[in-house]
């Protein structure tokens, strides 16, 4: 008779718990920042070793962001065909 | 670095399309859509000019403003990206753009519109870079390579610059003192070069 009395104790439980959760409010959609930008995180150039890929001239290392604008100043400069003549 | 941009001369723009051709070729672009193109002032008469327009990466990009689900970002380089997971194919940014840069694709019996693509600057989008989905969604990722836009680099007649807006703008200062202005920047004279002794008459007789 007690055990049958916990039994039903413990499904009342179990059936007010699973209730009240469906109670709980939870966020169904992205949420919204009017005006800021909603997609995903963007890695940076100078975050890639640029051994991985090819035919390049650029070196820099994974990381040095100042190297990566150096070899990229210096790309930038082979468009100067005053200079490349000289 | 200062921002990246994109700077035609068009005194030197022959209206050639190389650098649609290498865009289209690099990004692998779908039919029907032009990152970017070249456009002719005068076409046809004596001292027409072209330039070769795409999207400009503006600071305050018109684009960016107008987006409902705000799926554009600026870079730090300056660069204007979107994410094509949140585009929704509107349409809002094409009428916002000066430039007619967003670009829509459209297929099925009934064109339906795309997601928006336009000119990265040959840096991708917001994929892991130079990886296959951001290829397939964006193009290639020439700056994270440590190369310049495709279409700047193949430019023949280097009438398109591209890259830091400084170092640009210092080439161009540059050559417009060194090449000097009105009939000394096109015709004859810069085609086959100036007359060696321009006192010299030519024999009779003989062409001019």
């Amino acid at each position: 008779m007690i055990s049958a009395c916990r039994f039903v104790i413990g499904i009342a439980a179990l059936v007010v718990t699973a209730g009240l959760a469906g109670c709980g409010e939870q966020e169904q959609v992205v949420v919204y920042h009017q005006g800021k930008y909603q997609g995903k995180p963007d890695t940076k150039p100078w975050e890639n070793d640029p051994a991985v890929s090819v035919y390049t001239t650029s070196k820099w290392k994974a990381g040095d962001k100042s190297g990566w604008e150096t070899a990229l100043k210096s790309r930038t400069e082979n468009q100067n065909e005053y200079t490349r003549a000289e | 670095m200062a921002r990246m941009k994109f700077l035609c001369d068009a005194e030197r723009c022959i209206e050639c399309n190389g650098c649609v051709t290498a865009c289209k070729q690099e990004n692998e672009v779908p039919w029907g859509v032009n990152r970017r193109r070249v456009v002719t002032l005068n076409d046809g008469v004596p001292g027409e000019k072209s330039i070769s327009v795409a999207c400009m990466h503006c600071s305050d990009a018109p684009c960016m403003a107008v987006c409902p689900v705000d799926c554009f970002y600026h870079t730090e380089e300056g660069l204007v990206l979107h994410d094509k997971d949140l585009c929704i194919g509107c349409g809002y940014c094409f009428y916002a753009c000066p430039f007619g840069a967003p670009q829509f694709p459209q297929a099925g019996a009934f064109g339906m519109r795309g997601k928006m693509d336009k000119c990265t600057f040959c840096a991708g989008g917001p994929e892991k870079d130079n990886s296959k989905e951001e290829f397939a969604k964006y193009g290639s990722n020439r700056l994270a390579q440590g190369k310049l836009p495709a279409c700047a680099e193949m430019c023949s007649t280097k009438a398109l610059l591209g890259g830091d807006g400084d170092v640009i703008a210092d080439i161009f200062r540059n050559r417009a003192l060194k090449r000097g202005k009105g009939s000394e920047v096109w015709g004859w004279g810069t085609a086959y070069g100036k007359p060696d002794h321009p006192q010299q008459q030519a024999p009779k007789g003989a062409k001019s």
